[in-house]
């Protein structure tokens, strides 16, 4: 009996160490560099797949241009220092935070503006129209339905 | 006055109906390249008929030059190859081709079968150089002058219209 | 033969239409009370008409007929019935079918819910609307017919687009377009109040059920598309700020306005003008919604195949619409009274308030969406504006929005007072923020933002809670019988608001707290996320009608139990270059988890393929708030005051007649 179960033992053993298997591997190899990487690439844009950010996509040049930013990471380059050498070769295109300058002043700070003019162009009205209807007095035929109806509260027939 | 301020979703409208109708012939997935005027960027490749011999961007100051990025798996690239042959015939500029993302087999079979229009093909085989030029789509050309600054990027295929309209006439002006 | 007589349908409807758009509003400007008369029987007929043509498209894809063009673009023999039926609106010319099909659905609602409404209205309202089909048929038949003819008929069709295989595409366009479409309706009677000079309370009581049941209709349309894109793009996201979204989410945020202030207007008789612009505002977004996808101005997942010449008609149809109704507004706007009067704090002005956010939030996402095209157009260097500008600039906007939503249902009509309010608020208030303080540490990872997200939610929940309480404690009987002696209106708009809240806490917690991996993975191997494990069993091979797939086997557990399999696919359809990814999602009230294949490595022989695995806690929350949100939409309209009685009179009269107009 025991010189069957040993063999036996062995297989069921090996058999769990396979079924185990291994954890799996992370795509990239340093995962303080990886996350990084891809938190940037959320902001770019895949200029083959123009609808995707450099994160999501899977066409070839956006895989070659995410493993550009991990080597240039790897050198000690900062994400400004990235953006900057993706934009002097592909253009602001290639951002999908516009950058802030000049011209987009008005991309940036229109909705705010337009915010703060709403609200006081509302209220200045809200303002102004309380004002013209508190002033306005009645009309001829108003006051005279005003008065008979005040009569009439007090008991004597319209 | 005051009706003057109903007039302003109306204006509002009118410019933007402006702006989509400019908009409308534009095609916005065309990645202008910000090289223009700028140095071509610098680069050391191997040839692609002959791994042994490298060529560098140094070697080529002094000419106006085109740079055209292709590859044998790209589609588009056989619609302008012929194109490109029959203008290398004419000798009006030198064509030098970049190999992009390819294999030194396939891309030599692919010259044997269709001709082969460039002085010499650069072997990219990882697109680095590629990326350093702005490279997003293949086929693509540049227009390089005898400084070594980049004046002009073809996105897409060389036409016969393009050649005529652009290309030649900007060649023309730079090595006058 | 059926193709023919689809085309033919349409050429008879665009007479009917053009019948429509003009003998009525004339006779109603004359007074003819015959021409207005026609309103109703041709709006009528022209739904017959454009039913029939649209059947005619159906019966051709049913049959196989690829000597339809569009029929042999969109389909093929082996395509399932049901993604034979939804490719009717798979392509440009169908779609467009589908957009005169439901406005034409609109305008027989119309016909038949507006007794209670003078004839010259009706008559106004369904001119307009005729008028807006004449556009879309002239359109279609000249520039965009679904019934073109493709001689030698292939044997087979090209298939269609295996992303739209799926029944988000069976559900998703129908819906958005009632919406979209929907809109149509509070913009013709907004036109027609114009035209009319009869501008007043009444007509915003008439105006909001229409405009309650499009809005319901594109949330619910919105909802779906998110919920399609989440499982079918295979990585995670379910809202991109995509050009052709946000052409759907602009008049969403418009339609909220409009809803609101249709409220103030209806019970001061105020702003009466400013809500005229804001349906005209609304469904104006609609229409270059429509123009953005189609015209190739834009790039986008989902843009048409386009043609210059095609934008420029929908274009030159925009300017006429749109430009032709802020022209009427400008003329008519200056001569409509100012209603009554209200205070400076009071629900009137939160409301207004409420606009002021939400269209400047649409303003802002125009602003964005457009940014690339103004500045190509101008010439200088492209820019791409994405979710990084998006959801920095929209989020500091609707936050006050969100405020205010638990302030104003208790602030009361014409003056409020802000002690009043303060004390009925302050428990709700105080939980609110400290609940907001100590969750996110409860689940984890402590950030300003989720607690910032976390407290608006819980904010508007408890602000509406205090709200429905204070109610109900005024009132006597069981729970159930005060329940429903509730005004549907405002238990309406109690679970909109809850909608809301509920879909603020899934963004916030499922933003601040989903987690990703991107590993290289073996058979046998294992990948942890949290409480759970997922081990791989490989990728088996097979075939279904129209695509082979790879399948891929994960089992999950949690803790050590098991907690089931996963299979996410990828499809290889015949035709298609790219194959399609499916993830496999495990869905749950408090968490999804989500995983999809990427692409095999290793070469032959080799079995490891690169996936990716997500975390998505609460991530179902932001599609049941939109539900929870459409739900309320629903509830409002089966209020008291919409009921038709046997007679389709409404069973309450509007209160006046002296305001009918000429």
């Amino acid at each position: 009996m025991p010189s069957r179960i040993l063999p036996l033992a062995l297989v069921l053993l090996t058999l769990a160490l396979c079924a185990a298997g291994r954890e799996a591997v992370p795509v990239g190899q340093d995962p303080a560099i990886e996350r990084r990487m891809m938190t940037l690439a959320q902001e770019l844009r895949c200029l083959v797949c123009q609808n995707q950010t450099l994160a999501d996509s899977q066409a070839p040049l956006a895989a070659d241009l995410r493993q550009e930013i991990r080597e240039l990471m790897q050198k000690g380059q900062s994400d400004e220092q990235v953006k900057q050498y993706l934009v002097a070769r592909y253009g602001d295109f290639v951002l999908y935070r516009p950058p802030l300058k000049s011209q987009t002043w008005l991309l940036w700070f229109g909705p705010g503006v337009l915010l703060v003019g709403g609200l006081t162009a509302l209220y200045l009205a809200i303002l102004r129209r309380r004002r013209l209807l508190a002033d306005e007095p009645l009309n001829p035929d108003q006051e005279e339905r005003a008065l008979a109806l005040l009569s009439e509260d007090e008991g004597q027939p319209s | 006055m005051r009706y003057l301020r109903y007039l302003i979703p109306l204006a509002a409208f009118l410019v933007l109906t402006g702006f989509l109708f400019k908009g409308l012939w534009i095609d916005p997935h065309t990645v202008p390249s910000p090289l223009i005027d700028k140095p071509a960027p610098a680069f050391r490749l191997t040839q692609v008929a002959d791994a042994g011999k490298t060529l560098s961007r140094d070697e080529l100051l002094g000419k106006v030059w085109l740079l055209n990025v292709w590859a044998s798996w790209c589609v588009s690239c056989r619609e302008e190859h012929a194109v490109l042959v029959d203008f290398a015939r004419t000798g009006v500029v030198p064509i030098y081709g970049l190999d992009y993302e390819d294999t030194r087999d396939a891309a030599m079979k692919w010259l044997g079968t269709l001709g082969n229009p460039y002085q010499a093909s650069l072997f990219d085989p990882d697109g680095r150089v590629g990326i350093d030029y702005g490279v997003y789509g293949v086929p693509e050309t540049y227009v390089i002058d005898k400084t070594g600054t980049i004046r002009y990027k073809q996105i897409g295929p060389i036409t016969p219209e393009v050649l005529h309209d652009k290309i030649v006439p900007l060649v023309r002006k730079l090595n006058a | 033969m059926i193709a023919e007589l689809g085309s033919f349908s349409l050429m008879v409807a665009l007479a009917v239409a053009l019948v429509l758009g003009i003998v009525p509003i004339v006779g109603a400007a004359r007074g003819n009370t015959t021409w207005m008369e026609l309103a109703r029987p041709s709006a009528r007929a022209l739904f017959v008409l454009v039913v029939v043509a649209a059947a005619c498209l159906v019966a051709s894809f049913v049959r196989d007929d690829f000597s339809v063009l569009y029929v042999a673009t969109n389909s093929t023999r082996a395509l399932p019935l049901r993604y034979k039926l939804a490719a009717f609106w798979g392509g440009h010319e169908g779609s467009m079918l589908l957009w005169l099909l439901i406005l034409s659905f609109w305008m027989f609602a119309v016909s038949l819910f507006s007794r209670h409404l003078p004839l010259a209205m009706v008559a106004r309202i369904l001119g307009v609307m005729g008028l807006i089909g004449v556009g879309f048929l002239l359109f279609i038949l000249l520039t965009s017919s679904p019934f073109e003819r493709l001689l030698p008929a292939p044997e087979d069709g090209r298939d269609l687009n295996p992303l739209l295989q799926d029944p988000g595409m069976v559900a998703h366009p129908p819906m958005l377009y009632m919406g979209y479409v929907g809109f149509s309706v509070a913009f013709a009677f907004a036109i027609a109040a114009l035209l009319g000079g009869n501008l007043d309370a009444t007509w915003a009581r008439w105006s909001r059920p229409w405009t309650t049941v499009a809005w319901s209709f594109l949330t619910l349309g919105i909802c779906l598309g998110s919920a399609w894109a989440y499982y079918t793009l295979g990585w995670g996201g379910w809202w991109f700020w995509d050009p052709v979204e946000n052409a759907s989410f602009m008049p969403w945020l418009a339609g909220t306005a409009l809803m609101h202030s249709l409220a103030v207007t209806e019970k001061r008789g105020a702003f009466k003008v400013w809500t005229v612009l804001l349906a005209i505002f609304a469904f104006s977004l609609s229409l270059l919604g429509t123009f953005l996808v189609r015209s190739g101005v834009l790039t986008s997942v989902h843009a048409f195949a386009n043609d210059p010449r095609r934008g420029v008609f929908i274009l030159l149809f925009l300017a006429v619409v749109i430009g032709g109704s802020l022209a009427l507004y400008a003329w008519r706007a200056p001569k409509v009274g100012l209603g009554e009067r209200f205070e400076l704090i009071s629900r009137e002005t939160l409301l207004l308030t409420n606009n002021v956010l939400f269209l400047v939030a649409a303003g802002a996402v125009l602003l964005g969406t457009l940014w690339p095209l103004f500045v190509d157009a101008l010439g200088l260097e492209k820019q791409s504006v994405g979710p990084p500008y998006f959801n920095l600039v929209f989020v500091p906007l609707m936050a006050p929005a969100l405020f205010l939503m638990g302030i104003g249902p208790l602030a009361r009509w014409k003056k409020a007072s802000l002690p009043e309010i303060g004390i009925r608020l302050k428990w709700a208030f105080g939980v609110s923020i400290v609940s907001a303080l100590l969750l996110p540490l409860a689940l984890g990872k402590w950030s300003a933002l989720a607690a910032f997200g976390l407290w608006m939610a819980l904010w508007v929940f408890a602000a509406t809670v205090a709200n429905l309480w204070s109610r109900l404690r005024s009132l006597s009987g069981g729970l159930a019988s005060r329940l429903r002696s509730l005004p549907r209106g405002y238990l309406g708009m109690l679970t909109a608001h809850v909608g809301v809240a509920v879909f603020i806490g899934g963004v916030t917690l499922v933003k601040s707290y989903e987690s990703e991996k991107d590993v290289q993975i073996d058979v046998g191997d294992t990948v942890a996320m949290g409480p759970y494990t997922f081990q791989f069993k490989g990728v088996e091979d097979g075939a279904r009608e129209n695509y082979i797939y790879g399948r891929g086997t994960f089992e999950v557990t949690r803790n050590g139990r098991p907690a089931g399999t996963m299979h996410p696919e990828k499809r290889q359809f015949v035709g298609q270059s790219e194959p399609s990814t499916v993830a496999a999602i495990d869905r749950g009230l408090t968490r999804d988890l989500y995983v999809s294949l990427g692409e095999a490595v290793g070469g032959t022989g080799s079995t490891a393929w690169i996936v990716r695995v997500y975390y998505k806690p609460f991530v179902d929350w932001v599609w049941g708030g939109c539900l929870v949100m459409a739900l309320g939409g629903t509830l409002a309209l089966s209020d008291r005051r919409y009921r038709l009685a046997r007679s389709g009179r409404p069973a309450i009269e509007p209160a006046l007649s002296a305001t009918a107009p000429a």
